[in-house]
C-alpha cells in the first residue's frame, strides 16, 4: 500500500483502531469509572483529527483502491467536520444517563462516524450504499438505546423503517443506474452520461429514486416526517448528531453524486429546477410548522429541516459559489446545531423536561447557559456576529449570481420567519419568571464535558461568523475539487 | 498605518459588552461605571472625529481604515466618515452617554430608579446595539454595513421585551424585530443583485458608485433597497412598528431607537439606495416625497391626538423623521443639507424628550398627560430641558431645529411648492402638541395623587439634560459648526446625482 493510498483512508483506520480500543479497556473499568469512555473517546476523536490534518491531508485529487474511494479536499473536509461533530456529540452524551456509562454508545458513534467519512470519499454506488448503511444502521440503534422508554424505542424503530425503505429505494436507483451504464464508478457513470448512454427520461428517473434516499437523510420534504419523532424519542446528543453530521454527510453524498454524475448532457437544468422546488417547500413547511410547537426538540427538528432547505439553495445555484455555500453554510450549522442539541441536553437533564415554557427562567437560572443559547439561537436565525448570519447571505449571494433572484428571495421570507420562532425560545428563556419566581432555588448546574463542549462550539460560532476568511477559502477548496 | 480611531470607536462597546458579562452579576455598580467609562471615552473620541474633519476642513471621505477580510468576494472591514456621517458618528456617542446616564440605577427599594433588573445584561446589549450603530455610520463596505446593521437590529428584540413596559412590550418588540428584518432583508437581496451586476467583485461603496448600472437596473432595484431600509427610517406606510416599539422601550432604548436608530435607517437609504443607484433616486424621487410628505403631515396629526406622552412623541418622531426623508427626497443641495443636519438635530432632540419622559413616568408611573401636572416646580431642570427640546421640535430660530427646517422646506420648495405648503402644516400643529404638553404636565397644578410622591431628577439625569441641550442651542446659534461639513457629505451626494 504506497502512502498516498494509506493517507486516504487514514482517518477512517484511525477511528476503528480508536473502537477497538474502547472494546478493550472499557470492561476492565470499574461501573463507576465508566463515564471515563466519553473522555476516552473525545480525546481520542481530538488526536484522530489532529493527525488527519497533519498527515492525511490530499494533494491533487485522486482515485484510490480500485476507484471506490477519492481522495480529495471535498471529502477530507467533510471527514474533519464529521469527527470534530462525534468529538462534541461524545461530550454531551457522558451525563445521560444510561447512554453515558455504557462502552457500546460510543463504540456506535464511532461506527457511524466511520461510515459517514466513507460516505463523503466513496466514488463508487457499491462503496457508497455500504458507506450509508454503515452510518444508519448505528444510528438506528443509538436512537432507540434507551430501551425502557417508549419514546426513545418508538424513534429508533421509526427511524429503522423509514431509513430501510428510503434505501431499498435508493439501492433500486443505484441498480438501474448500473445496469444502463454496466460501471458503478461514478466518473465512469459521469461519462456515461456525457455521452448520452442514459436517455434524459431514465436519467430523471434514477435522480428521483436516489433523491429518496438522499432527502431522507438530510430531510428534505417530502421525506422528513421521520425527523421530528426520531429526534423528540432518542437521547438528546443523539438527535444532535443526527441533525448535523449525519445530514451533513447526506449532502456531502448529494453534491458530489449529482455534481459529478447527473452534471453533464444538459441534465442538471431539469433536475435544479426540481430541487429548487423541493428547497422552496422544504423551507417553507419547516418553518411554519416550527412555529406551532411546544416541544424544544421537536422545533429543532423543523428548524433543522428548515435549514436543510437553505443549504439546498447552495445546491440549486449549482455553481462554484453555490457549494462553497454549501459547505461554509454546513458548518456553521453543524456547530450552531450542535450547541442547542447541547444545550437541551443540558437543561432536560437537569429539569426533566423538554418543554419550551419550562424554559422560562432559565437566564436567571444559568446566566451563561442562556448565554450559550442567545448564541446558538440567533446563529439559527441568522444574526451577526455568528456563523449563521454569513452563511445565510453566501447562500443567497449563490442564488443571486445564478439568477435566482426568486429563490433567494423566498429564503429571505423563510429566514423571517425563522426569526420569529427563535425569539420566541428566547422570549421565554430571557423574559419568563418559572413558578414563583424560585429561580435562585433551581440552579442549572453544568458538568465539566458539558461546559468545554459549549464554549468550544459558542466561540467557534462566533468565529465562524466574524473571522470567517479561512472557513470559505477551506470551502471554496473544497468546491474546487466538483469542477 | 494611522491611529485606527474609528474601529476603536467601533469596537469599544462591544468590548465593554463583553468586559460586563464577565463581572459577576451582583456588581451591580462596577458594571454600571464600566458602562459609563466606556460611553465617556466613546464620545470623547467621536467629538475628537467631528472636530478634527471641522477644524481642518476636510472633504470627502477621511480617517479610512481598510482591514482585508475576505478577498476572494471582495469584502473587507473599510471604515471612514464624510462630512455626512461624522455628524451621525458623535450624535451616537451623545446618546450613548447619556443613554448610560439616564439608566444608571439606584438601588434602592423606595424611589427605584433607571434599570435595576439585570443591569449587567442590559449594558451589554445595549452596547452591543451602539457598536452596532457605530459601525453602519462608519462602514464604507457594502457587506459590512448589512452586518452592522443587523447587529444593531436584533439587541432590540431582547431590550425591548425583557425591561419594556410590560404591557405592551412582547407585542411591540416582536413587530418591531420583524419589520426591522424584513426590510434589512429585502434591501440585502437588493444589494446582492448590485454587487453581481457591477461585476467588479467587490463590496467596497466608494467602487459601487461607480458602477454604471444600467437606468433600468436601478430603476428596478432602487424601491426594494431604498424602502427595505427607510423602513427604519419610519417612512409612511411602514412607520407602523415605530410609536409601538418607543411606548413599550426602556427610556434609554427610547432614546437609542428614536434618537439614533431611525437615522440609521435614513442613512443607509441614502448612502446605498440614493448614493449607489442615482438615477433609480430621480426616477423614484416623486414617490419618496410623496410618502415623506404624508409621513409629516399625518404623523404630526396623530402626535396632536395622542394623549400618552411617549406615543405623542413617537409620533412625532415619524413626523419628524418624515422631514428628513422629504430632504433627501429633493435631491438638491439645499434640501440634502437640510436632511443631514435634521438627522442630528432630531437625534439629539428626540432623546432628550425620551430621557424627560422617563424621568417623569419612573416618578409618576404614569405618562397619560391629563393625569399629570405640576413637574415644572419639582423638576425645573427637566423642565428647563424639554422645553428646549420643544423649541427645537417646533423649528423655532436659535435653536438646531430651525437650521434644519428650514433649507428642507426651502429644498422643496424647489422641487414641488405645493407640498411644501402642506408639508408645512405640520410646523404649526407641532408647536399646537408640544405647547399644550409643556402647559399640562409642567405649569399646571400639580393634581393630588401625584402630591408629594414626586422628587426632583438625580445629578446624573441633569448632566444629561445639559449634554443634550448644549448641543441643540449650539448648532442653533453657531450653524458654521455644522452646516459646511454636511455641505461637503452633500456636494458629493450631488456628483454622484450627476451634478444637479
Amino acid at each position: 500500500m504506497n502512502p498516498t493510498t494509506f493517507a486516504a483512508i487514514l482517518p477512517e483506520v484511525l477511528l476503528l483502531v480508536l473502537g477497538i480500543l474502547i472494546l478493550v479497556v472499557e470492561p476492565f473499568w470499574k461501573e463507576k469509572d465508566r463515564r471515563n469512555t466519553g473522555w476516552l473517546t473525545f480525546g481520542g476523536l481530538l488526536a484522530i483529527l489532529v493527525v488527519s490534518l497533519l498527515a492525511g491531508r490530499p494533494g491533487e485529487p485522486t482515485s484510490v483502491f480500485g476507484g471506490t474511494i477519492r481522495f480529495d479536499w471535498l471529502g477530507f473536509f467533510f471527514k474533519m467536520l464529521f469527527i470534530f461533530a462525534a468529538a462534541m456529540t461524545s461530550l454531551f452524551m457522558m451525563d445521560v444517563e444510561k447512554l453515558g456509562r455504557r462502552g457500546e454508545s460510543y463504540l456506535l458513534l464511532l461506527a457511524s462516524t466511520l461510515g459517514m467519512n466513507l460516505m463523503a470519499s466513496a466514488s463508487d454506488l457499491v462503496m457508497l450504499y455500504l458507506a450509508i448503511e454503515t452510518t444508519s444502521i448505528p444510528l438506528y440503534v443509538l436512537s432507540g438505546f434507551i430501551v425502557d422508554d417508549e419514546k426513545s424505542t418508538e424513534s429508533g424503530f421509526k427511524y429503522l423503517l423509514f431509513g430501510a425503505m428510503t434505501s431499498a429505494v435508493m439501492l433500486y436507483g443505484f441498480s438501474l443506474l448500473f445496469g444502463f451504464t454496466g460501471t458503478t464508478n461514478l466518473y465512469e457513470i459521469a461519462a456515461a452520461v456525457a455521452g448520452a448512454q442514459v436517455s434524459t427520461v431514465t436519467a430523471l428517473g434514477v435522480i428521483a429514486l436516489v433523491l429518496v434516499g438522499i432527502g431522507f437523510k438530510v430531510s428534505l420534504v417530502p421525506f422528513h416526517f421521520w425527523a421530528p419523532d426520531t429526534y423528540e424519542g432518542a437521547p438528546t446528543p443523539v438527535a444532535g448528531f443526527l441533525s448535523t453530521a449525519s445530514k451533513a454527510a447526506g449532502f456531502a453524498v448529494l453534491v458530489r453524486l449529482f455534481f459529478i454524475a447527473f452534471a453533464k448532457n444538459g441534465l442538471a437544468p431539469d433536475w435544479t429546477t426540481g430541487l429548487a422546488a423541493l428547497a422552496t417547500l422544504t423551507m417553507t413547511l419547516g418553518n411554519l410548522v416550527a412555529m406551532t410547537q411546544t416541544n424544544i426538540k421537536r422545533l429543532l427538528a423543523y428548524s433543522s429541516i428548515a435549514h436543510a432547505g437553505y443549504v439546498m439553495i447552495g445546491v440549486v445555484a449549482f455553481s462554484n459559489l453555490g457549494v462553497t455555500s454549501v459547505v461554509f453554510y454546513l458548518i456553521a450549522y453543524i456547530l450552531t446545531n450542535l450547541a442547542a442539541f447541547g444545550i437541551v441536553a443540558v437543561f432536560s437533564r437537569v429539569a426533566g423536561s423538554d418543554k419550551i415554557s419550562d424554559y422560562a427562567g432559565l437566564s436567571r437560572r444559568s446566566p451563561w447557559l442562556a448565554m450559550a443559547m442567545l448564541v446558538a439561537f440567533l446563529s439559527l436565525a441568522g444574526m451577526p456576529p455568528f456563523g449563521g448570519f454569513v452563511a445565510k447571505v453566501f447562500v443567497f449571494a449563490a442564488a443571486v449570481k445564478s439568477d435566482l433572484v426568486w429563490l433567494a428571495v423566498v429564503g429571505v421570507i423563510n429566514s423571517i420567519l425563522g426569526v420569529y420562532y427563535y425569539l420566541t425560545v428566547l422570549k421565554v428563556v430571557y423574559l419568563y419568571r418559572m413558578e414563583g419566581e424560585a429561580e435562585e432555588s433551581h440552579p442549572i448546574p453544568l458538568t465539566r464535558p458539558y461546559g468545554i463542549a459549549l464554549v468550544v462550539l459558542s466561540l467557534g460560532v462566533l468565529l465562524i461568523g466574524t473571522l470567517f476568511a479561512p472557513w470559505f477559502s477551506a470551502s471554496g477548496a473544497a468546491a474546487l475539487n466538483l469542477f | 498605518m494611522t491611529f485606527p480611531i474609528l474601529s476603536i470607536i467601533v469596537f469599544i462597546p462591544m468590548v465593554a459588552a463583553v468586559i460586563m458579562l464577565l463581572i459577576p452579576a451582583e456588581r451591580r455598580n462596577e458594571t454600571r461605571a464600566v458602562a459609563l467609562a466606556a460611553a465617556t471615552f466613546d464620545l470623547l473620541l467621536s467629538a475628537w472625529v467631528y472636530v478634527q474633519y471641522l477644524v481642518n476642513e476636510m472633504t470627502g471621505y477621511q480617517f479610512i481604515e481598510t482591514y482585508k477580510w475576505l478577498p476572494q468576494l471582495g469584502i473587507s472591514l473599510k471604515f471612514g466618515v464624510d462630512g455626512m456621517s461624522a455628524p451621525l458618528v458623535m450624535l451616537t456617542g451623545i446618546v450613548m452617554f447619556t443613554g448610560v446616564l439616564i439608566s444608571w440605577g439606584v438601588d434602592d427599594k423606595h424611589h427605584p430608579a433607571g434599570i435595576q433588573d439585570r443591569p449587567r445584561e442590559f449594558f451589554a446589549f445595549l452596547f452591543i446595539l451602539a457598536s452596532g450603530v457605530f459601525g453602519v455610520f462608519a462602514s464604507l463596505d457594502l457587506f459590512m454595513l448589512f452586518f452592522f446593521y443587523e447587529i444593531a437590529v436584533f439587541p432590540m428584540y431582547l431590550l425591548i421585551a425583557i425591561w419594556g413596559w410590560i404591557k405592551t412590550r412582547e407585542y411591540a418588540a416582536m413587530k418591531l424585530t420583524l419589520y426591522l428584518f424584513i426590510g434589512s432583508v429585502i434591501s440585502l437581496v437588493g444589494a446582492l443583485a448590485m454587487y453581481f451586476a457591477s461585476g467588479m467583485n467587490s463590496f467596497d461603496m466608494l467602487l459601487l458608485e461607480k458602477a454604471n448600472f444600467s437606468v433600468n437596473f436601478q430603476v428596478a432595484w432602487f424601491l426594494p433597497v431604498f424602502f427595505g431600509f427607510a423602513v427604519l427610517g419610519g417612512i409612511w406606510p411602514f412607520h407602523n412598528w415605530s410609536p409601538d416599539g418607543h411606548v413599550a422601550a426602556p427610556t434609554a432604548v427610547s432614546m437609542f431607537h428614536a434618537g439614533v436608530l431611525m437615522k440609521l435607517g435614513a442613512f443607509a437609504a441614502l448612502r446605498v439606495g440614493i448614493m449607489l443607484l442615482p438615477e433609480g433616486a430621480k426616477y423614484w424621487s416623486w414617490l419618496v416625497m410623496l410618502f415623506a410628505g404624508i409621513a409629516v403631515v399625518y404623523g404630526a396629526f396623530i402626535a396632536f391626538q395622542q394623549t400618552d406622552m411617549k406615543y405623542m412623541i413617537g409620533f412625532s418622531s415619524v413626523s419628524h423623521m418624515g422631514l428628513v426623508m422629504l430632504g433627501l427626497s429633493t435631491l438638491n443641495k439645499t434640501g440634502l443639507t437640510g436632511a443631514g443636519v435634521q438627522m442630528f438635530s432630531h437625534g439629539v432632540m428626540t432623546a432628550l424628550f425620551f430621557a424627560v419622559t422617563g424621568m417623569i413616568y419612573d416618578r409618576s408611573h404614569t405618562r397619560q398627560i391629563p393625569e399629570l401636572g405640576g413637574m415644572g416646580k419639582v423638576m425645573p431642570f427637566a423642565t428647563i430641558g424639554f422645553i428646549i427640546g420643544g423649541l427645537v421640535s417646533m423649528g423655532m430660530p436659535g435653536f438646531s431645529g430651525f437650521i434644519a427646517e428650514f433649507p428642507i422646506f426651502m429644498g422643496v420648495w424647489y422641487v414641488n411648492s405645493l407640498l411644501a405648503i402642506v408639508a408645512s402644516i405640520s410646523i404649526v400643529l407641532t408647536a399646537a402638541y408640544i405647547m399644550r404638553n409643556i402647559r399640562d404636565v409642567f405649569f399646571r397644578p400639580m393634581p393630588e395623587a401625584l402630591e408629594g410622591h414626586i422628587t426632583d431628577v438625580t445629578a446624573l439625569d441633569k448632566i444629561a439634560i445639559v449634554t443634550l441641550c448644549a448641543f441643540m442651542i449650539g448648532i442653533g446659534l453657531f450653524p458654521s459648526i455644522m452646516v459646511p461639513m454636511v455641505q461637503t457629505g452633500v456636494e458629493n451626494i450631488l456628483r454622484l446625482l450627476g451634478g444637479a
